[in-house]
């Protein structure tokens, strides 16, 4: 009877009062929820964009889409993936897991924080409004085509003229003014939260790598802000920031571009990092090797990466001192980022593997970040940028980077976290088709875009010629693509399937060390009922094994 | 054909070969190896595993044969310039340290998975806890720094050879001029300009000649990159870029615009014809010479100056003074039009004049709505135009 109360009492509540709810929760986890279903709306768009450009450029001088319509493409493709797909659904599982991790009950700021989720949810729509309401160079309906950095002069009312630009500043400028709410949120409720004896040197390695995170948004994204509003001044106001025409400076934009831009690619790698420094020692049965040096790196990262923005413009004409000085800078962010990576497989070492889907998320995110770092370093010897700048082999080494590397760690945050927040396990064996399908899917698709690059094909172009040897590259990529839209059509259907059907998780079906796994699956709206006290990194395990507790050894 | 370091091809192709084989044999084994580890593994465990390796030592054999092949075509491993080969020689050096760098980080992740996988991690006590050592964390903190600054004299040197200050004074001077969707080359110090196409003279071992560019942008950022004569440099606006190179070989090299620059970004193409000082010295001679009056073209002229048409393009010698669009002087000495778009032949010009959105989507030059036999007439004359 009272089982039967339980199951059916939540389903007589009216459709309204649960809108009602879902509009205006604070509660972390139900905001954290909410980023990334809202994520997971983005990477089907985001998806589907990428799908028709490899549909595109299955053959030379194929004409399935026009030109305008393939530079929108890669336009919101970019754009998409990068503010509205992983930006969100880091911002989602830090928001759902590090209170838990930490012992909090909810956010330092819970009404800041949904603020910053609507914030980005509309900035999403205001971008992709602009495919009903923008009027563009061609009419009614043009989403941007200024590729998601923008670079003026194209940006310039001569050169995009209608509003469909306004539509891109807009919306990712709201976004941002959300990452930097989530930020200072996160800041707030790490620095302040944590449980009783959880100091910052005891704090889970995911829970560092979104405090520096989270002080990159900080110093990122204010400076984008104002360079897209001086932008709008430009556009609407007669201001001549970046009007070359008018003796703006074109390269200016390109500067505060990736001033924010580098260390973006920081603010969507390092939560990844901070899932691989949770998934990999759980799975190993062993603690993170190197704890401090990991924290070190995490911050090191943080500093270097501010200082290398200009490794985006080495064919720009800067001069030798300045292309010296970043390259330098930008081969010594790859001594901390090896540091990760040595500790990652150190920990391996002696473990006792469990070959769970999350883990191999995790080992496939160790293969291929480390060749997206390697061809880092290829495009940080500066006239081998001048080479491989702005060419397919470019798009190759980001992919591995933001694909392979970031996207896998997120899936593995998936199937590790899922049995928390839902209470049921995903499905194994469509996990395990779907980590197969992506993993050769993506290789299939990106290896080949080297070959393609070191051809000679830019990036960005709707069309290659024929005769260059690069036919054959594209058409694995495009075979690639769509092996890799199956698996994440697999993903999405466990997703769903094991919301109604999976396994019960129970408390810790991991058996696994950090906060979250001491309370119920799904934690209630206070989280603990009693806020644990912390003794080490590793409480669980403490608890586990009193007799050979974790605060012996740090 | 001038080349002082011979051709690369074959010796790249025996050394690819060698990889090629090594990696199958030691995949084989690998593959061996796991069959032997995950027997009593359940089964999709196994298949995947199986299916994990084949796919890989595919992808090695497709990588390995497909090395060769880059050599040719457009690659830039086919370096045709002093400056390409030396950033070739680097592609090398780099490609080998961080080969080494990945084979040794990924056989060791390898090698841990395959050595602790566990089977029944369940049930079976916790493995021995390793909290981190100091030794080995500064010992993988100091390796990677003296690998980045051996990277970095490497680049400081390199970067120093190919600057433009290290042009040689005897260049010859050229302005390229990126607009939206095709090039101007201005050959300011003999008087003329051309699209599209730029003729460049091939020096021999002794005097390498060089080609200096001036790089200008009428509108947004371009990018100019031939990748067989070396790395690329932005056009622009409102800044001059300059870069350099000195051909060793003669030919037709093919490149593009590198910088997303709007709608037709992917036909903004360029070809750089590299011959010999003679064949150059007369195709100079020919372009300083105004357009040619042949009584051919008379009416196609006069069509041409009425029309709009002078408003955009100039012809030398006559009144269009245009200098939006591309210059026509010589239009039937270039091979192609529309910025690489179609063969510069009569029937194409028929079909661009009649309305370049044909060819060209979105193209500046707009449709003007000729009749086809003034579309006839234009084209009689624009052919004349050797």
């Amino acid at each position: 009877m009272q089982a039967d109360t339980y199951t059916v009492a939540p389903a007589r509540r009216p459709l309204t009062s649960v809108m009602h709810e879902w509009v205006t929760t604070v509660d972390h986890k139900q905001l954290g929820i909410m980023y990334i279903i809202a994520s997971c709306g983005f990477l089907v768009l985001g998806g589907m964009e990428a799908l028709l450009m490899r549909l595109q450029l299955w053959a030379p001088e194929m004409d399935l889409v026009s030109p305008d319509t393939f530079n929108q493409l890669f336009t919101m493709h970019g754009t998409t993936m990068i503010f509205f797909v992983v930006m969100p659904v880091e911002a989602g599982m830090a928001n759902y897991f590090v209170p838990l991790m930490i012992g909090a009950r909810d956010m330092a700021f819970p009404r800041l924080n949904a603020f910053g989720f609507w914030m980005f949810l509309f900035g999403g729509f205001l971008l992709y409004f602009s495919y009903f309401g923008a009027m563009g160079l061609y009419g009614a309906g043009s989403a941007p085509d200024i590729g998601w950095y923008a670079y003026a002069p194209l940006t310039s009312p001569a050169f995009s003229r209608g509003n469909s630009t306004d539509y891109w500043l807009l919306g990712t400028m709201l976004s941002g003014v959300g990452s930097v709410s989530f930020a200072v949120n996160m800041i707030a409720t790490i620095i302040t939260m944590r449980a009783p004896g959880m100091r910052l040197s005891t704090m889970p390695l995911f829970g560092w790598m979104i405090l520096v995170t989270s002080g990159l948004i900080l110093f990122a994204f204010p400076p984008f802000t104002a360079a897209e509003i001086m932008m709008l001044f430009d556009r609407h106001l007669g201001a001549h920031f970046f009007d070359t025409q008018a003796g703006g400076d074109g390269l200016l934009w390109q500067h505060l571009f990736w001033f924010f831009g580098h260390p973006e690619v920081y603010i969507l790698a390092l939560p990844a990092f901070g899932i691989i420094s949770e998934v990999i020692p759980v799975f190993s049965r062993k603690v993170i090797f190197g704890y401090a040096t990991m924290v070190m790196a995490t911050v090191g990262i943080g500093f270097i990466s501010m200082g290398v923005w200009a490794h985006h413009m080495f064919t720009v004409g800067m001069s030798d001192t300045i292309d010296l000085l970043f390259s330098g800078a930008t081969f010594l962010v790859a001594v901390p980022t090896g540091i990760k990576m040595f500790n990652w497989t150190a920990t391996l070492y002696g473990g006792r593997l469990r070959m769970t889907v999350p883990m191999l998320f995790a080992l496939g995110f160790l293969a291929l970040f480390l060749i997206g770092g390697l061809t880092g370093i290829m495009l940080a010897v500066v006239p081998m940028d001048w080479q491989l700048s702005d060419s397919y082999f470019l798009i190759a080494h980001f992919h591995f980077v933001a694909f392979g590397g970031i996207l896998f760690g997120i899936m593995a945050g998936y199937y590790y976290w899922y049995p928390k927040a839902v209470g049921r396990m995903m499905n194994r064996k469509l996990g395990l088709w779907h980590f197969w399908l992506q993993f050769i899917g993506f290789n299939l698709t990106f290896v080949p875009m080297h070959f393609s690059g070191v051809l000679g094909m830019p990036r960005r172009v709707y069309t290659f010629e024929a005769g260059y040897g690069m036919e054959i590259w594209n058409q694995l990529s495009t075979i690639g693509a769509v092996v890799t839209g199956i698996s994440l059509a697999i993903f999405v259907v466990n997703l769903i399937y094991s919301y109604f059907r999976g396994r019960e998780a129970g408390d810790d079906p991991w058996n696994a060390w950090t906060l979250e796994w001491a309370t119920t699956s799904p934690p209630p709206a206070y989280n603990f009922e009693e806020i644990p006290t912390v003794k080490s990194r590793r409480p669980l395990w403490d608890l586990k094994h009193p007799d050979d507790p974790d605060w012996k050894h740090e | 054909m001038i080349s002082s370091r011979g051709h690369r091809s074959p010796q790249l192709l025996n050394i690819n070969l060698t990889l090629v084989l090594a990696a199958i044999r030691s995949c084989l084994k690998l593959a061996a190896m796991i069959d032997h580890r995950i027997e009593s593994a359940p089964c999709p465990l196994r298949i995947n595993v199986r299916l994990l390796t084949w796919s890989m030592m595919a992808l090695l054999i497709i990588a390995g044969t497909a090395t060769p092949a880059l050599a040719e075509n457009n690659s830039i491993f086919s370096p045709a310039s002093s400056n390409s080969e030396k950033i070739n020689d680097i592609f090398y050096l780099v490609l080998a340290i961080t080969g080494l760098i990945f084979v040794v980080v990924f056989g060791a992740i390898a090698a841990f998975v395959l050595r602790f996988w566990s089977r029944d991690a369940e049930t079976a006590p916790e493995p021995p806890q390793i909290y981190g050592s100091w030794p080995i964390e500064i010992a993988w903190t100091i390796a990677p720094l003296l690998i980045i600054f051996v990277l970095f004299l490497i680049v400081i040197r390199s970067v120093n050879e190919q600057r433009p200050e290290r042009a040689p004074s005897d260049a010859l001077k050229v302005t390229a001029v990126g607009h939206q969707w095709w090039w101007a080359f201005d050959y300011r110090e003999h008087g003329f300009i051309t699209a599209n196409e730029l003729h460049v003279p091939l020096g021999d071992e002794e005097h390498p000649q060089s080609v200096f560019l001036e790089l200008e942008s009428a509108d947004v950022v371009h990018s100019f990159w031939v990748p067989r004569l070396g790395g690329k440099t932005d056009l622009v606006p409102n800044r001059v870029n300059t870069m350099w190179f000195a051909p060793r070989e003669a030919g037709i090299f093919t490149g593009q615009c590198a910088e997303y620059c709007g709608t037709q970004h992917s036909k903004m193409l360029l070809r750089v014809i590299v011959e010999s000082p003679d064949e150059f010295e007369q195709w100079v001679e020919n372009q300083q010479k105004p357009a040619v009056d042949d009584p051919a073209g008379a009416a196609g002229k006069k069509l041409f100056l009425e029309l709009s048409c002078a408003n955009c393009h100039t012809i030398r010698g006559t009144g269009a003074a245009g200098t939006f669009g591309p210059d026509l002087t010589h239009l039937m000495s270039r091979q192609t039009i529309g910025a690489g778009v179609q063969d510069n032949t009569r029937e194409n010009l028929l079909i661009w004049i009649a309305n370049p959105h044909t060819f060209k989507t979105g193209c500046h030059m707009p449709d003007m709505k000729l009749t086809p036999e003034q579309v006839e007439t234009v084209v009689s004359y624009l052919i004349t135009l050797k």
